[in-house]
């Protein structure tokens, strides 16, 4: 799909090196001269500065988006994290809890298949699938054409689910007013220091298949530490301290094991 | 490899400033990247050729500047190289160092005929 577009129509799979120079002939043909070459005195050579951030129209599509949702009182988080972490049984299991409190929608991006988005419809509520095909996250503008397909009801919930992929999604902002990074703990504590560009451009991170911790060496307070580098500015959101935090989540998994022998 | 789309936003903006500057024909592109940012500059120029082919920015040569990462330590009141995105201050130790920067995914300038 994106290579497509980018090559205006032009079958872009075959072997690169030759094709690219009989592009480049082909220009020339209505130009001044070969490829790489430059004479001087015969054009019109001239140095323009541009200094704009690549990602600016994305940028602006995704402000967009963002005033869209907001002119509908929606709020929308964009979920991000490695394939397998469980983002979408996570929302199925959401949108369970909450759907008789608020309107919900979905959209959900993977390179191929719509599965994601029929396991959320099997929930009652309306989702969208993005197929990027090559592409290895959503951009603002995939989204602004899912959102066309949607009943943004006032005062209803987006959720955003991004292609797995722990690294590309990071750069993209899609208009979502929090991206929420999901890990869980079979990936290993160091996962935030490996990838630090999608832990510093989360807000929240929620740590997933803590019922395993028991049978993990998965060590929370590296992992918290690391996931927290890069926001010194509020360590503590929830003002409990880690030993707290620890206690509070040996209580969920507990809860969680007990429920299962149930 | 999201240079892919990096690259293609890239051509976007090269679009945008040949209807504002009327020219035919670019011949270098020069980008300027932090090395602390989200564009690995290798796999920027893997993709050009095959993202730009067909496009205004066909037969460009790419051009890219690296840039160093650096931050602001609150400590020692300086202005410290930094090599990695949430490195502590070299010199104090302190973990509380604004990236100033590193960060840069911009298109600085275009050579055009």
């Amino acid at each position: 799909m994106r290579y497509a577009a980018a090559a205006m129509g032009h079958d872009h799979r075959h072997p690169h090196a030759h094709h690219h120079r009989e592009h480049a002939a082909q220009t020339i043909d209505f130009g001044a001269g070969t490829a790489g070459q430059h004479i001087v005195g015969l054009s019109q050579e001239r140095v323009i500065s541009i200094e704009r951030n690549i990602l600016s129209k994305n940028d602006a599509l995704a402000d967009a988006n963002r005033k869209r949702l907001q002119a509908n009182s929606v709020f929308a988080l964009n979920l991000v994290s490695s394939p397998g972490s469980g983002k979408t049984a996570l929302l199925v299991r959401t949108i369970d809890d909450l759907k008789g409190r608020y309107p919900i929608a979905v959209i959900e991006g993977d390179q191929q298949t719509s599965r994601d988005a029929d396991r959320i419809r099997a929930t009652g509520v309306r989702a969208v699938q993005v197929n990027t095909g090559k592409g290895c996250h959503l951009d603002a503008h995939m989204v602004g054409h899912a959102l066309d397909y949607l009943p943004l009801e006032t005062g209803s919930l987006l959720f955003i689910e991004n292609v797995g992929n722990l690294v590309c999604p990071a750069a993209f902002d899609l208009g979502e007013a929090h991206k929420v990074v999901v890990l869980s703990v079979t990936e290993g504590e160091d996962k935030p220091l490996k990838y630090p560009d999608m832990f510093a451009a989360a807000d929240l991170m929620l740590l997933n298949k803590s019922d395993l911790l028991p049978h993990l060496e998965f060590d929370l307070d590296v992992c918290f530490a690391a996931a927290l580098r890069g926001k010194p500015a509020d360590p503590d959101p929830d003002g409990i301290g880690p030993d707290r935090r620890r206690a509070r989540i040996a209580l969920r998994v507990d809860r969680r094991s007990r429920r299962r022998e149930e | 490899m999201h240079e892919v789309s990096l690259v293609e936003s890239l051509v976007a903006l090269v679009e945008d400033e040949r209807r504002k500057q009327g020219f035919s024909r670019v011949r270098v592109i020069r980008l300027r990247l932090g090395v602390l940012g989200h564009a690995e500059p290798e796999a920027m120029r893997f993709c050009f050729d095959a993202v730009t082919s067909g496009t205004i920015a066909d037969g460009a040569r790419l051009e890219i500047e690296m840039v160093a990462g650096q931050g602001w330590c609150s400590g020692c009141r300086l202005t410290v190289p930094l090599d990695e995105r949430f490195a502590s201050c070299p010199i104090c130790g302190n973990a509380h160092v604004r990236l100033t920067a590193g960060d840069e995914l911009r298109l600085a300038e275009l050579e055009v005929e």
